[in-house]
């Protein structure tokens, strides 16, 4: 139990997975200028990097391991996770319209979110078990979901600010990511 | 447009880090040394090259076109996403350290915008030969913006330059002269957003500054 915690606290604040991890930082830097669309982004995120982590998880135990054709991993990775958002979007649109609403115009994005294929790397790599791979996905996602909505609000601000005119956009965004960095890698300490 | 135009294009005026904000991840978290950002620079190049190459033979060749039209996307991650294995079982096998230390990047070439965009937005229609040329331009372009980054990063965190495994240049004889250490921060994490935003921003002013200066150049004429 005390494992878990760590775990989740770890992949929540400490190897968070824009502000340590780098990746993801085109949403991050993208769809960031508005709260209502960084929450939309967060939730998108979490929601296909759950479903898309426990999939290729699955498949990399039981299939690709049983047949040693584990360097198979990248190419089966990136067409199960393409196709699983497909297979999302249109499940979603019949089953829940409402959700579909929240979330649509963000799902098709996320097939390039390096986020979601990295985390399912990760995953392997680090050789966590099933239950493991559900508390690190789950942290990772809602560590993204996190810093992009305090970063959108940050970002709502700053359009209003005088900002000199070479670090209008993505300048200052970087500027304000590197400050939130050093914010987050201060809580180290608590472990 | 001739074939130099297309090689420099990538390298200044349509850059692909700098200019277009492409590519983005990698170009933050590998760069804390000259070592890792060569490392992946020779990854994208490969990857982006034959990428560039096989697509465009595939587009001009008719009936494989006409076949892969409706299906295209997919057919290209399959291609990018076999080379990028490529790349990772010749790294894996020859330089072991630089595989570990790039670590989750090198499948992540895969999700690279840069690759799969050239591949759309080149690529597919245009003969190989320029298509070849063009990956080539943009692949050094990313590489030599990502270098740059990497340049600083190592230099201010470390004072050292790290060019190939134990070949390494010494710089800190510029911190002992100053009489300071290092400035840690430059390789962590922080360092990288820093880095990234400030040379984003030192680029917009000088690029401000010449379109400044063409104008009033225009007036003066006209």
């Amino acid at each position: 139990m005390d494992n878990l915690l760590i775990l989740a606290f770890s992949a929540f604040i400490l190897e968070n997975i824009i502000l340590s991890q780098f990746l993801g930082i085109c949403p991050f830097i993208g769809v960031s200028t508005k709260r209502s669309n960084a929450l939309g982004m967060g939730m998108a995120v979490l929601f296909v990097m759950l479903i898309s982590s426990s999939v290729t998880w699955l498949l990399y135990k039981y299939v690709l391991e049983l047949f040693s054709i584990t360097y198979m991993r990248t190419i089966v990775f990136i067409l199960v996770i393409a196709s699983l958002v497909q297979m999302v979007e249109i499940f979603l649109k019949k089953v829940s319209p409402a959700l579909y609403k929240a979330l649509g115009i963000y799902l098709p994005l996320i097939t390039t979110n390096c986020g979601v294929l990295g985390v399912a790397i990760l995953n392997i790599s680090k050789e966590h078990n099933f239950l493991e791979m559900v508390v690190y996905t789950t942290f990772i996602g809602l560590g993204f979901l996190f810093v992009i909505y305090i970063f959108s609000m940050i970002r709502e601000k700053l359009e209003f600010s005088p900002v000199p005119k070479a670090f209008k956009g993505a300048p200052i965004a970087l500027v304000v990511a590197a400050i939130l960095a050093i914010i987050f890698s201060r809580f180290g300490g608590i472990i | 447009m001739n074939n130099k135009d297309n090689f420099f294009k990538g390298i200044i005026k349509e850059n692909p880090l700098f200019v277009s904000l492409l590519g983005m991840c990698p170009s933050l978290a590998v760069t804390t040394s000259f070592e890792n950002a060569l490392g992946m620079t020779m990854g994208v190049f490969f990857v982006l090259v034959l990428s560039n190459l096989l697509i465009s033979l595939i587009m001009n060749n008719k009936k494989l076109a006409e076949m892969v039209k409706p299906v295209r996307i997919p057919v290209y991650i399959v291609v990018i996403a076999t080379l990028v294995t490529i790349v990772e079982m010749v790294m894996h096998a020859f330089t072991p350290a630089l595989y570990f230390s790039l670590g989750v990047f090198i499948p992540l070439i895969v999700v690279n915008c840069i690759i799969l965009g050239r591949a759309e937005a080149f690529a597919s229609d245009n003969k190989p030969v320029a298509s070849l040329i063009d990956g080539a331009g943009m692949a050094l372009g990313y590489g030599l913006a990502i270098m740059s980054i990497s340049i600083f990063r190592e230099f201010l965190g470390k004072g050292t330059l790290t060019i190939w495994g134990d070949l390494q240049l010494n710089l800190n004889f510029v911190f002992d002269f100053l009489k300071i250490e290092p400035i840690a921060m430059f390789v962590q994490p922080v360092g990288a957003f820093l880095t990234f935003g400030l040379i984003l921003a030192a680029i917009t002013a000088i690029a401000n500054n010449h379109k400044n200066k063409l104008a009033k150049e225009v007036k003066n004429n006209g």
